[in-house]
Order: structure tokens, then C-alpha cells, then sequence
């Protein structure tokens, strides 16, 4: 075999070295952490189910389970009342509108989490901008509690998901056909009922991809449920990482892990099959 | 006559008004939705940015007076720069990973409709959305049992992971957006593979490629799920250190740093879009 057939892109062997890579550094270390859940404890070789059963039987961590699952499903519905609008207006707007609506959009999607976290602290804080506000106004005389609480992670998660929601809806906004609701229109069908019975059906596919990320995201992710939250509500990534590392208690946490793998994968499996089935349905 | 042509009229403008009423009432409810979401989605960083420049000791806002006593508190801060030095280290080294096992592996996956592509396809999206905690934990239980101490490598490695969807994805777009016509005039024409790469296929999906890198770029450089358990005192990252002065004391510092970040964020996605057209690739695909 010579390079040249190396590089030939029929050949498939291009694929081959990420192929290897991901196997050896991703596929393998899943299996490693799936093996250990089923540990006695840490190195100790054997088989048993004993660390699902702890986790099962304490019912601090069952409501960890409960509430990441509600956290997830709260954040992805608010995200798709908030997102879906702001698709539509993006998709309607004049070309002149679309560069800034875009800036808009993506410079909350490129900048760190941990910075956007980090401005929720500053709006929910006890000095900060929304309690400072309400007792301007003299509506309340205490600082309300925000800050370490379920409601103040699901705003906070909200707004960091929620351009992980507008661009699909974008990309299937953009795929149907204008003629389409002008068609509706002409034959006397209002607004709402343009948007409800035609242009919605038509974006199912963006807008359940979209809700796939946002929920699979909202449910792993780690910084802004443990800034917001501090301790205080906990999620399955915050005890994953609180027994990884802090009680060292390995077994236990590659369990909790096997568990929100578990949870995400029914998740993306399900969703991705209504996904297809709505597509194949516009056609 | 009359009459009833007049009552007519007066059942036609009111039959007007009522769809003028529905036409109205869904622009203002989108609109004003939109509206609240677009304020929501930039108020954080506004506040940041505004924080960032406060002459208060604590995070009060708004903040009583400006000043840049944060900015320059930035530059006693060692551990800060440091942490910078080695997430822009990892982030560069990782980009350049993903790229060239990306490309690769897209050509491939660009010029073959077998069973394969699909399984391929989906391995390599999975990290976008399969818990990265879950990822990093086993990370390190892998790099420990096969005995690999944790290093700037494991962590660039496992940087790798998490961002090779960005480059594939784009680059695949790229390629399925040319085709294989040119590629196949090429090479009747003589022109070897490798020749046929650098000088027909590469310019053409460059703006691809470029847009992948930067996504893989921006990611690896603000990761902390994987870094958390791959990182360690003398590869601490950026993102770590700006998690712990939150989490830990709320230095006011970090709103500097944050400030920091959100300006060259900015500036660097006016730049790309000048370049590769960010916003044509994110927006679309």
C-alpha cells in the first residue's frame, strides 16, 4: 500500500485514526467506569449490584435523581417558550436585523459558562440586581433568597440553554416554505392559526433536537447548578463529583454516573426517534 | 338595498378588524417574547462587564463607583496567569488533534455511504451530549488503572473527546456542500490525492475547518466537567481557578477576569465571522 492510496477518501482508512482514538480514550474508559460501578469498593474485584442498591435505597439520593430529571424538564420547556419566538423574529427579520440578532444569539453560546454563571451570582446575590431593585421599589424589606435555591439554578439554566434551543428552530424555520403561510393566510386562516396548524408541525424536527440538547445538557452540567446551587440543592453531577472526589468513594460515583448516562441515553434515543418520525413526516 | 349592503360592508370590516386583531395580537405575544428572551440572554454578561468595573470591595449592584481597581488587581495574580497559560496550551494542542483526526476522518466519512459512516457518526457526536462528569470519571479511572499519570497530555487528550464533534461536524457540512465532482475532475486530470487534497478539497471546506477549530477551540478552553478530574495542581485551568475564587469567596477578581473573556470572546467571534462566516456554519447546520 502505497500513501498516495492512504489518502484516497473512498478508502475509509482516513477514518481509522480517530476511529482508534475514540475506542481507546472514550468508548473503553465508559466501559472501565461501568465495570467499577459494579465494584464491592475501589480495586476490590468481583460483581454485585450493591452500589445501584445504595443509591436506591437512600432517598436523599433518589430526590437528587428526582430533581435533575425536573430540572431538565423545567429548563427545556422554558427554553422552548422563551426560544422558539426568538427563532421566528430571527428567521422574519429584515437582513440588516440578522447580523446583531446573531451577535446576539451566539455571544452567550461562545462565552465560558463560568462567566455567565458567575453573572447570575451577580443579578441574584443578596446585593444584587434583582433584590436591590424589588426594595427600591419598597415591594419587599428583607433580600429575598435567590441564590442557592432550585428556582435560582432553573432561571440561571435557562438562560445559559436557551441558545441551544434557538438555532435548530432557526435551521428549521428557514427550511419551510414562505409560500406556505402565505398560502394560509389567503385562504383566511389568522395568524395563530397559520403558526399552530402549519409553520409549528413544520419545525417539529428543530424543535426536538433542540429539546434534546437542552435537556441533555441542563441534566449534566456541573458549574452553574453548583455556583447558583452551592451546596445547598444538589444534582446528580454535583454527588457524582462529591463522591469522586471528595469522599474518594469511586464505585459509588461511577454508579451515580451509569445511572445519569442511563437517564440521558433514554433521553437522546427516545427524542432522536421522534425526531425522524416528524421528519419523515413533513415529507 | 341599502341597507343590507351597508350591514354587509359592516360584517366585512368587522371580520376585517377581527383578523387584524389575531394578526396584531400574535406579533405583539412573538415580539414581546423575543423581545424579554433577547434581553434575558444579554443581560449576564452586561451585568459582568458593568460589575467588572466597580469601585465597591464586594458584588454589589449596581455598584456605587467605577474604577479599574480590579483590572489591575488582575496583574498580582499569578496563579490567574498561569492557569491561562496552560487552558491556552491544552485548548491549542487539542484544537490541533481535533483537526487533523477530524478532517481525516470526515473525508472519509464524506466519500462512502456504507453502514459505517452512521456508527461513525454517531460515536463521534456523542460526547456533545453524553454528561462529560460521567466522561472525566472515567477518564481518570482508565489513566489510572493502566498506570498514565495525569498530565498535560491525559488532559489534552481528553480535551480531544469533548471537542472533535465541532470539527467533524463543520467540515462534514463543508464537504457534503461541495460534493465530490471537483475532487473526481481532479483526479482524472492526474492529479494524485494528497495533491488533490492541499490544492482543491482543503481551500474549498476551509471555511469549515476554520469554523470547527474555533468551536473546538472556545470549548476546550472553557471545559471544566472533564478537567475536573484530569487536571491537577500543575495543570490547574483557567476555568477551574475562576470556579474556585466564585465558588470559594466570591473575589471580586473574577469579575475582571470574566470581563476579560467576554471582550475577546466578542472580539474574536467579529473576527471569525469576518473569515469563515461563523454564523452561516452555527446557525444552519
Amino acid at each position: 500500500m502505497n500513501v498516495a492510496k492512504l489518502f484516497k477518501p473512498r478508502e475509509g482508512q482516513l477514518a481509522l485514526p480517530l476511529a482508534l482514538f475514540l475506542h481507546l480514550f472514550y468508548v473503553v474508559p465508559l466501559a472501565v467506569l461501568l465495570a467499577s460501578s459494579f465494584q464491592q469498593a475501589a480495586g476490590v474485584p468481583g460483581f454485585t449490584l450493591g452500589q445501584y442498591g445504595e443509591f436506591f435505597q437512600d432517598s436523599v439520593n433518589v430526590k437528587v435523581l428526582r430533581d435533575t430529571v425536573f430540572l431538565g424538564i423545567q429548563v427545556t420547556i422554558a427554553c422552548l417558550i422563551l426560544g422558539y419566538p426568538v427563532a421566528y423574529v430571527f428567521a422574519n427579520a429584515p437582513a440588516a436585523w440578522k447580523g446583531i440578532l446573531t451577535f446576539l444569539i451566539l455571544l452567550p453560546l461562545l462565552t465560558s459558562a463560568v462567566v455567565r454563571t458567575f453573572g447570575w451570582v451577580v443579578i441574584l446575590g443578596k446585593q444584587g440586581l434583582v433584590n436591590t431593585f424589588l426594595q427600591n421599589l419598597g415591594l419587599i424589606g428583607e433580600p429575598i433568597k435567590l441564590l442557592f435555591t432550585h428556582h435560582g439554578v432553573a432561571i440561571a439554566m435557562t438562560q445559559i440553554q436557551l441558545p441551544l434551543m434557538i438555532l435548530p428552530i432557526v435551521a428549521s424555520l428557514s427550511q419551510v416554505d414562505s409560500r406556505l403561510s402565505a398560502a394560509s393566510e389567503s385562504l383566511g386562516g389568522g395568524a395563530w392559526r397559520t403558526f399552530w396548524k402549519i409553520i409549528f408541525p413544520l419545525t417539529l424536527p428543530g424543535v426536538i433536537s433542540g429539546c434534546l440538547l437542552v435537556f441533555a445538557i441542563t441534566v449534566s452540567s456541573f458549574v452553574t447548578p453548583s455556583i447558583i446551587g452551592g451546596g445547598q440543592v444538589m444534582y446528580m453531577p454535583t454527588l457524582i463529583y462529591q463522591q469522586a472526589v471528595v469522599l474518594l468513594n469511586g464505585p459509588f460515583a461511577a454508579a451515580v454516573s451509569a445511572i445519569l448516562l442511563a437517564v440521558v441515553l433514554l433521553v437522546v434515543v427516545g427524542l432522536s426517534a421522534l425526531g425522524q418520525r416528524s421528519r419523515a413526516y413533513i415529507r | 338595498m341599502s341597507i343590507a349592503g351597508s350591514n354587509l360592508a359592516s360584517a366585512r370590516s368587522s371580520s376585517r378588524s377581527a383578523t387584524q386583531f389575531d394578526r396584531l395580537s400574535f406579533n405583539w405575544v412573538i415580539g414581546g417574547i423575543a423581545a424579554f428572551s433577547l434581553l434575558l440572554l444579554t443581560l449576564p454578561t452586561l451585568i459582568v462587564l458593568i460589575a467588572s468595573f466597580s469601585s465597591a470591595q464586594t458584588l454589589r449592584f449596581p455598584p456605587p463607583g467605577f474604577s479599574l481597581q480590579w483590572y489591575s488587581a488582575l496583574f498580582s495574580y499569578p496563579e490567574l496567569w498561569t492557569a491561562a497559560v496552560t487552558s491556552f496550551q491544552v485548548a491549542l494542542w487539542a484544537t490541533v488533534l481535533c483537526v487533523v483526526l477530524g478532517v481525516c476522518a470526515s473525508l472519509a466519512m464524506a466519500g462512502s455511504r456504507a453502514r459505517w459512516v452512521a456508527a461513525m457518526d454517531a460515536l463521534v457526536m456523542s460526547p456533545l451530549a453524553l454528561p462529560g462528569i460521567a466522561v472525566g470519571l472515567g477518564m481518570l479511572t482508565f489513566f489510572s488503572m493502566i498506570g498514565w499519570r495525569l498530565s498535560i497530555l491525559t488532559l489534552v487528550i481528553s480535551h480531544v473527546v469533548i471537542c472533535i464533534p465541532y470539527v467533524v461536524r463543520t467540515t462534514l457540512a463543508s464537504l457534503t456542500q461541495l460534493g465530490s465532482s471537483l475532487r473526481e475532475a481532479s483526479t482524472v486530470l492526474g492529479a494524485g490525492s494528497i495533491y488533490t487534497f492541499f490544492h482543491v478539497t482543503l481551500p474549498l471546506i476551509k471555511q469549515g475547518v476554520i469554523t470547527g477549530a474555533f468551536m473546538a477551540f472556545l470549548s476546550s478552553f472553557d471545559n471544566i466537567t472533564v478537567s475536573l478530574f484530569l487536571s491537577d495542581s500543575r495543570t490547574e485551568v483557567l476555568p477551574i481557578r475562576m470556579w474556585s475564587m466564585i465558588e470559594n469567596d466570591l473575589d471580586v477578581r473574577a469579575a475582571a477576569i470574566s470581563g476579560l473573556l467576554i471582550l475577546s470572546t466578542a472580539l474574536l467571534m467579529i473576527f471569525m465571522e469576518r473569515v469563515s462566516g461563523l454564523s452561516k456554519f452555527l446557525v444552519k447546520s
